[in-house]
């Protein structure tokens, strides 16, 4: 079962591989990349919704960047890898390459139509669209 | 049989899943088959976990370095990682 709120394997979100099910998307890790624009904080909460949701948990882009180990040996320990970024410079995309990762989904907000404005104005139907577009590529 | 290897410090992270003492117990004997002088720290304590980077367990550090996190590696793998 991934994890989410109601799949937690203790009150800080720490989980264990005994949480493993056969049934649904095991070990799909989210990367957003959080940028400084109004699309960068939509994948963000896009992602956090996600994880919210219970599809999968949401991972941090920021140590696979800094080649934190603990973090890039549990990427490796993932299924399935998701990539949401913000714009075309698929900075989440390419860190996630940088370091050795291919995510299996990729999803663009700008692709569904949201422009990008230097601010970081959240809009919730863009955010649901993105998570939306990421549960269909999934499923895809 | 190895005591030319430096002592090591090798920590196990886990809360007590059976994998956590799976992982244990496999870093036991992989230590014991190379008749390595180790320091073998098991660590339960979730914020300490927290602290160290580690999102999943169990883990296992070596020296330090994570070597594996979020599954519990082989006793044949884990005695690649300690050198063998």
């Amino acid at each position: 079962m991934p994890l989410g709120r109601g799949d937690q394997g203790d009150a800080r979100g720490l989980r264990t591989v005994e949480e493993k099910s056969p049934a649904g998307p095991v070990d799909l890790l989210i990367f957003s990349c959080s940028g400084g624009s109004n699309v960068g904080q939509i994948s963000n909460q896009a992602a956090v919704d996600l994880a919210r949701d219970g599809k999968g948990r949401l991972f941090c882009l920021a140590g696979i960047g800094g080649h934190v180990k603990a973090i890039t040996e549990a990427t490796k320990a993932g299924e399935v890898l998701v990539a949401i970024d913000g714009c075309p410079v698929h900075c989440a995309k390419k860190t996630l390459e940088h370091a050795g990762f291919s995510p299996q989904v990729h999803v663009v907000v700008t692709e569904l139509g949201v422009e990008k404005a230097h601010n970081l104005e959240v809009d919730s139907a863009a955010t649901r669209s993105v998570a939306e577009m990421v549960e269909k590529e999934l499923e895809g | 049989m190895n005591g030319d290897i430096k002592m090591a410090k090798i920590e196990v992270f886990g809360t007590g899943c059976a994998k956590c003492k799976g992982l244990e117990k496999n870093v036991r004997r992989a230590v014991e088959e190379m008749n390595l002088d180790a320091e073998i720290v098991k660590v339960e304590s979730l914020q300490e976990i927290l602290n160290r980077g580690i999102m999943m367990t169990p883990a296992l550090f070596i020296d330090g370095e994570a070597k594996a996190v979020g599954r519990c590696p082989s006793v044949e793998e884990i005695k690649g990682m300690l050198g063998a």
